[in-house]
């Protein structure tokens, strides 16, 4: 236990220690102010004054009705209008006295259009509120034309009413599937995220450590099997000192812009008030989930001599988490497919998938155990395979680095 | 505390990389392990350190198996050296030293002392990977032997060093050997198990050829060495019987010679032929019975 300690302790310090690992820290720190400060820093670029845009009215009957609804909608805009010819407009816009020149007409059937001139047109957003406001004020118009009431219009353009209601007593409600969507899609990407960058981190070090021969004297001195497992859980906890900082941080933030955050972002992933259940399985499922993929990275270490190596070692990694990650995806949106229900007890898919039904679904007991069960199963079936090729793996120098080294390995451990 | 192999043999799929070994390592002495490149050597250390099962027989080590609950008693040199070449002599070793059940305070007491043993006190503070090749060794050595072990490992622990270090490290072998550290060692340079070794054992293609002490061993070798410079022709010595081999050299001939007593026929043969500058039986050289033994077993 105590050697256990001391490689753990080795690998966490020598990691935090790198420059790498402060960087990548801090950079994404600063990502994350940078997120959260996201609005005053585009206000600081953004200078105050509202756009003037010119308005030659030619029917002298528009402008009014879309200046009123252009200053409901979007404060930004101001509309002027310009008494002059439509060449002395243009003119205007490219001294830059107005940023663009909006031209009103009728088309032949009496409603309206327009047409608009600005030194460039990349800027949609502008044209799109022109465009929008436009368009109301047409409908309106023909509306008129043909005689519909204003209460008519009212009702046509009311949303259909659509109350959407489980009769299964413990399905989950409307709004708490959108709360658990929030935090499964947290988890998903947590997930992954971890699993990518940690999962690559284990089999880096472990073939660090096999290529400048080191491993020989280590597991000399500390079982192979021990080794492995003070690698796996001395880069999660360095995971989990980036995780806390990010999220402590970004808590930090957010508890001080309150105000201006709620009601927006965290309403609609539901981050706010989502039962401590969901959040116990969230755990739950991460830690289960990254011991399986992390042994599995370790194993894949093991059996490359090079550093240079490891990147195609680990592809079939790669490929489970990804091919996990897109069916989750998938799932969201249908949570009781059969592939979903399938694949959630497919230990390399368990925890996001099963996760994701038992964040979206009312999920049976016995299901969701079976599955937590063929999860703790299949580690632990990994790590003692992991354990064996590991053994032989580390004592293992070839210039092949496939899968086929895996028997070898397997060979090199055993008694004969 | 007396390092047992019984009838070990261990085998790779069909190949046999150590077959029936029986050895019998002394406590305090010095074990030479002689053979050529895949004689079996690093194999039979890594299953003594327990790295490699063995596929039959079994090793003890004062009647004990070794396992990771020892390994604070057990120093090993491997083959193929290895440390961290990012981080510094100091951090290596306090880590190693750690894992081998060493106090960090104790570990960097015993490196400054091996340092100016070593006259690179220097070192302490840096980077692996800007030492020289032969200076790593070094401090790989030092971080096989800080924790004092009881039974010392070292696979090939002189090659790739300029000869004034080669002293330095079989002075430092030798100290621990009066110490009280029992010592196997490996090496396919005869010269450095003659030196050394009380004990020694040959392996060929993992079988022992030949085992027991130094002495012992030439002995029973039986055929001896004989030097022969005179100023006549001595090419009629090649048909004497008891002589095995002949080798003209400058100033008159080498022989081999299967016994000490055929020494004597030649002695008569050569009288009254002329003057005899040097007439002298030396011991087989280990090399003489390692090509013997060895070579023999390729017919």
């Amino acid at each position: 236990m105590n050697k256990f300690w001391i490689i753990l302790s080795h690998t966490y310090m020598s990691r935090v220690k790198t420059k790498s690992f402060v960087i990548s820290t801090v950079i994404t720190l600063l990502l994350i102010v940078g997120m959260a400060n996201f609005q005053s820093i585009v206000d600081m670029f953004a200078d105050d004054q509202a756009d003037k845009i010119a308005v030659i009215d030619e029917t002298n009957e528009l402008f009014d009705p879309l200046n009123q609804q252009v200053e409901n909608t979007d404060e930004n805009i101001q509309l002027i209008s310009y008494e002059g010819t439509v060449e002395d407009g243009k003119n205007a816009v490219q001294d830059e006295d107005y940023s663009a020149l909006l031209v009103l007409n009728y088309n032949d059937s009496m409603l309206p259009k327009a047409s608009y001139f600005a030194n460039n047109i990349s800027e949609a957003g502008k044209q799109m509120t022109l465009t929008q406001q436009l368009q109301q004020l047409k409908i309106s118009m023909a509306t008129e034309q043909s005689g519909i009431s204003e209460e008519m219009l009212a009702m046509i353009n009311a949303p259909v009413e659509f109350q959407a209601d489980a009769l299964d007593k413990s399905a989950k409600t409307d709004e708490e599937l959108n709360q658990a969507r929030g935090i499964v899609y947290v988890m998903l990407f947590l997930l992954y995220m971890s699993v990518m960058l940690y999962g690559q981190m284990i089999a880096t070090d472990v073939a660090t450590e096999k290529s400048s021969r080191v491993m020989e004297i280590l597991v000399s001195s500390a079982s192979p099997v021990t080794h492995m497992f003070a690698k796996i859980v001395g880069i999660a906890l360095l995971g989990l000192t980036q995780v806390i900082l990010f999220i402590g941080v970004g808590y930090l933030l957010i508890s001080s812009k309150k105000d201006e955050l709620t009601g927006g972002f965290f309403e609609i992933f539901g981050i706010q008030d989502t039962s401590p259940t969901v959040y116990l399985y969230a755990i739950l499922f991460f830690i289960l989930g990254y011991l399986l993929y992390a042994t599995l990275a370790a194993m894949l270490g093991s059996l490359v001599s090079r550093v240079e190596d490891v990147q195609q070692l680990i592809m079939p990694m790669v490929f489970l988490i990804l091919i996990a990650f897109f069916i989750a995806m998938f799932g969201i949106g249908t949570p009781d497919s059969a592939l979903v229900r399938i694949s959630s007890f497919i230990p390399f898919f368990t925890p996001m998938v099963m996760f994701l039904r038992v964040g979206m679904l009312d999920v049976p007991v016995w299901e969701v155990s079976l599955s937590i069960g063929i999860l703790i199963a299949s580690i632990i079936l990994l790590a003692i395979i992991g354990a064996r090729v590991y053994k032989g793996g580390v004592l293992m120098y070839g210039r092949s680095s496939s899968l086929k080294d895996l028997k070898k390995a397997i060979v090199l451990s055993k008694k004969e | 505390m007396v390092l047992k192999l019984n009838k070990v043999t261990k085998r790779f799929g069909t190949h046999t990389a150590v077959d029936q070994l029986s050895l019998e390592i002394p406590e305090k002495e010095m074990f030479g392990f002689l053979g050529g490149n895949g004689a079996g050597k690093t194999t039979t250390f890594r299953m003594i350190l327990g790295l490699l099962d063995a596929t039959e027989g079994e090793i003890s080590w004062n009647g004990e198996t070794i396992n990771y609950n020892k390994s604070h008693l057990i120093g090993y040199l491997p083959e193929e050296r290895g440390l961290y070449p990012k981080l510094t002599v100091k951090e290596q070793l306090i880590y190693l030293g750690k894992l081998r059940g060493m106090h960090k305070n104790d570990v960097l007491t015993g490196l400054k002392g091996w340092l100016d043993r070593f006259q690179v006190p220097e070192y302490l503070n840096k980077k692996v990977e800007e030492l020289s090749k032969g200076n790593q060794q070094k401090i790989q050595f030092i971080s096989a032997v800080l924790h004092e072990p009881k039974l010392l490992i070292l696979d090939e622990p002189f090659s790739g060093l300029d000869p004034i270090n080669v002293e330095m490290l079989k002075e430092a072998v030798v100290d621990l050997k009066e110490q009280g550290t029992s010592i196997v060692f490996s090496s396919h340079r005869m010269e450095h198990v003659e030196e050394l070794c009380e004990q020694l054992c040959i392996l060929h293609k993992g079988k022992q050829v030949v085992q027991g002490s130094l002495k012992e061993i030439k002995r029973s070798f039986g055929k001896k060495n004989l030097i022969i410079h005179a100023e006549f022709p001595v090419e009629f010595l090649a048909d004497l019987p008891g002589v095995l081999h002949y080798k003209k050299v400058m100033e008159g001939c080498e022989l081999q010679i299967d016994q000490e007593a055929a020494s004597q026929e030649i002695f008569q043969a050569l009288q009254g032929k002329g003057f005899v500058r040097k007439f002298e039986i030396e011991e087989p050289s280990l090399n003489d019975i390692f090509i013997e033994k060895v070579g023999a077993s390729y017919e």
